[in-house]
């Protein structure tokens, strides 16, 4: 009679001794029992993605950067000429200048406005929900879409922006009895000055609801009795808001506005759709500029170069972070 | 029924048409892209095989349809499975560096421009098909555009440039008699235009066609130059000097100046909604008021013509931007592809395409200058002049990657729009010299 494969693995023989299939199966379960082994197990699937899309593509990336490579053509090693080359360009340093401008520029006005939005979706109107997820949709739209409204909006013909300001200069004009002469309006994408505003205000539009419904899951943690003993000392709204609700959300703030530096540092959609860097460069961001001189010039070396640029920042912002959470932590 | 001619008649296009014939293949085409098509023969290959082609979104959509139709017909006669791809324009050269460094994609890559120079480590070796395509017929700075150490890197399949696309109603109305020859002529004009509130529409951004096709030209016709014949920057000169203060004063007297920030499409619809009365362009606007006339005013398209780009005191120029067909080195499907190719230029086959675009693109021969489409609508035959002011970007120097380089960069249109944003015409002639000592002078 043949012993069928399930009582092989799961029964022992009355003698006490293990079968060939038995004895690899239980070495294995105790194997795994082993906490430091099993951790090794467990973690192996997400190291392997982080070395497949993550640290091959960095190291790749910082290979091309120490050579010439130029699409199509083998790489050879030439050290860090790339980077020199790239120091000599006032290109590069003009988008340097811009990817920090606009950085700065729009996580500021995220972080300020998307508190500003939380505060009011916290408090009990009318329709709330409606409204909570009505402003999700510049977040859930995609961004070449939503850019691609926001090109139509600043053209420079058909600009509904200066359609309206112009009916208020006609108007303004028609009141006063007076003549103001032709208003043109702003060139929103073709003056460097309103290129870069509106560059970073489609970047801010586009984040708010993110900084926004992170700031309201932060705002509802916080302990209702504490406002009320705000009240019973006589502290005003802004202090209440100041010296109850800042230091008991700021974890998350913090979290938050570190993620979308980030992610604003290596923005590339709004300005590829908006502007593709002009006019005369002057909204190219170290991700845009990369592309356009390793994608479309071919320059792969200095691509790359130009966007291993941005490790340094993003490394020095995510150092910080850990450090700051893991302060936290310890008190 | 589709027609059928011997497999090698590619290399003798147009000669001997008849205008009847003509006429015939028009009032066919007429009909719409659903017309009877225009065949052409094509060798019986395996079943299983597949080609795949990444090619430009034409400006005539009617041209992406009949490439369409002509590559399922191809397939159908070679028992192959023809896919193309139309992309919009400006997103060619990143795709193309993908599928090169990756070594997938495409088979064939239409590539604009000199790109061949580009990417020659990943394509193929096309003298052969050059030869039996045309030869020695094809226009030199076409064959430039392809030949990397004398070696073709692809099949020239057309090429196209701008003509200033104007309003004759407008232009009567505000005392313009006599058409711009030369850039204070042009200048002249323009002033009346804007004064009129319908100013000439130019595009200084980032934009593959338009904003090269003034900058280059203008440039060239004050002599000016990015580099001398032995590839030295020459753009700091007095010819360059003479042409950045000349568009400096034209832009601010003559010119829409939100043009700062428009694409390839924006002076189109500017045009067609009578926000300007002239701008640089392809036969595309006429076309759409021609054909699509509820898409602007009534009777646009009778009010429409066109005219070369002005001469300075160096001479007239155009920039002509070729396409070509390239295979790639690591197709699969070489053999196919090259079948395609001569399949696309068989006379027949080819004219449909050149018919369809109405003047929108020139062949890659010269024969087919001779044409009857072109003598068809008079509005669109002073596109067939365009060969004979055609110089490539890099002029003086030679027609390769950096040249490519230096147009990817737009260095040439931000040198004109940096001088028009206020930098002074010093600092913005010895930036661009910078940046070009920066591509040109690198080891």
């Amino acid at each position: 009679m043949k012993a069928s494969p399930q009582s092989a693995v799961t029964t022992p023989r009355s003698s006490g001794t293990l079968t060939s299939v038995e004895a690899p199966a239980r070495q294995r379960s105790s194997w795994l029992e082993n906490e430091a082994v099993l951790g090794y197990v467990l973690m192996t699937p997400a190291l392997l993605l982080i070395v497949v899309f993550i640290a091959y593509p960095f190291s790749l990336g910082v290979w091309l950067s120490l050579t010439d490579k130029l699409v199509s053509r083998p790489a050879h090693f030439i050290g860090l000429r790339n980077f020199t080359h790239l120091f000599e360009s006032q290109i590069f340093w003009g988008t340097v200048w811009n990817t920090i401008f606009f950085t700065f520029s729009a996580t500021v006005l995220k972080a300020v406005l998307g508190m500003w939005l939380a505060v009011l979706l916290n408090r009990k109107i009318h329709f709330m929900r409606f409204i909570r997820a009505t402003i999700l949709l510049p977040f859930i739209v995609p961004t070449v879409l939503s850019g691609l409204a926001w090109v139509w909006m600043f053209d420079a013909t058909f600009s509904v922006f200066n359609w309206g300001l112009r009916w208020l200069w006609q108007t303004t004009e028609w009141l006063l009895n007076a003549d103001f002469g032709y208003f043109r309006g702003p060139r929103w994408l073709g003056d460097p000055a309103w290129a870069m505003f509106s560059i970073i205000m489609v970047n801010t539009w586009r984040g708010i609801p993110f900084f926004a419904i992170s700031f309201l899951a932060g705002l509802q943690t916080v302990p209702t009795e504490l406002y009320d003993a705000g009240d019973i000392d006589g502290a005003t709204g802004w202090q209440k808001f100041w010296h109850i609700t800042v230091p008991l959300i700021k974890p998350i703030a913090v979290v938050v506005i570190v993620f979308s530096f980030v992610v604003t540092f290596a923005d590339f959609q709004v300005v590829y759709v908006l502007t593709r860097g002009g006019p005369h460069n002057s909204t190219h961001l170290l991700a845009t500029f990369a592309y356009q001189l390793g994608m479309a010039s071919g320059n792969l070396g200095e691509g790359a170069a130009v966007a291993l640029f941005m490790f340094p920042f993003l490394a020095l912002v995510i150092l910080w972070q850990l450090l700051y959470l893991r302060k936290e932590d310890s008190q | 029924m589709p027609q059928r001619v011997p497999q090698q008649a590619g290399g003798n296009p147009a000669g001997g048409l008849t205008r009847r014939a003509f006429l015939s293949t028009s009032m066919a085409l007429a009909a719409a892209a659903g017309a009877e098509f225009v065949g052409g023969k094509a060798p019986a290959l395996a079943q299983t095989r597949t080609l795949h082609v990444l090619e430009w979104s034409s400006f005539v959509p009617a041209a992406d349809v009949i490439r369409d139709q002509q590559a399922a017909e191809f397939g159908k006669q070679a028992g192959v499975k023809v896919t193309i791809e139309h992309i919009n324009a400006n997103d060619l050269l990143a795709r193309a560096t993908a599928a090169i460094e990756g070594r997938k994609g495409p088979d064939i890559l239409q590539l604009q421009n000199n790109s061949p120079h580009l990417y020659a480590g990943g394509l193929e070796d096309h003298n052969q098909l050059i030869a039996e395509l045309g030869g020695d017929k094809f226009y030199p700075f076409i064959i430039d555009a392809v030949t990397v150490d004398g070696i073709a890197r692809g099949v020239p399949y057309f090429f196209g440039g701008g003509a200033n696309t104007y309003r004759k109603d407008i232009f009567q109305k505000v005392g313009i008699d006599k058409l711009p020859d030369t850039w204070e002529e042009h200048l002249a004009a323009g002033k009346k235009l804007k004064k009129f509130g319908m100013p000439i529409g130019q595009t200084l951004g980032h934009t593959f066609g338009d904003a090269p096709g003034f900058a280059y030209p203008v440039l060239w016709s004050f002599g000016g130059m990015e580099v001398d014949e032995k590839g030295k920057v020459a753009i700091n000169s007095k010819e360059t000097r003479a042409a950045v203060d000349f568009v400096k004063e034209f832009w601010f007297a003559a010119c829409d100046e939100g043009g700062l920030a428009w694409d390839d499409t924006s002076n189109n619809r500017a045009f067609l909604a009578e926000a300007i009365a002239c701008t640089l362009n392809g036969a595309s606007i006429y076309f759409v008021a021609r054909y699509t006339p509820e898409k602007t005013v009534p009777g646009m398209a009778d009010k429409i013509g066109h005219f070369l780009m002005p001469r300075g005191p160096a001479g007239r120029f155009h920039t002509v931007g070729p396409s070509t067909n390239c295979i790639t080195t690591y197709s699969e499907n070489k053999d196919v592809a090259k079948h395609y190719i001569r399949y696309c230029h068989q006379k027949e086959v080819y004219e449909q395409f050149l018919v369809t675009n109405k003047g929108y693109v020139n062949g890659p021969l010269p024969e087919w200058q001779e044409h009857p489409m072109w003598e068809a609508d008079p509005v669109v035959t002073i596109f067939r002049e365009l060969p004979k002011y055609g110089r490539n970007t890099g002029y003086a120097g030679p027609y390769d990657r950096k040249s490519a380089e230096v147009r990817a960069k737009y260095i040439i249109v931000d040198l004109f729009a940096k001088a028009v944003q206020g930098e002074s015409p010093q600092s913005a002639i010895a930036w661009a010299e910078q940046e070009l000592k920066n591509v040109y002078e690198r080891a």
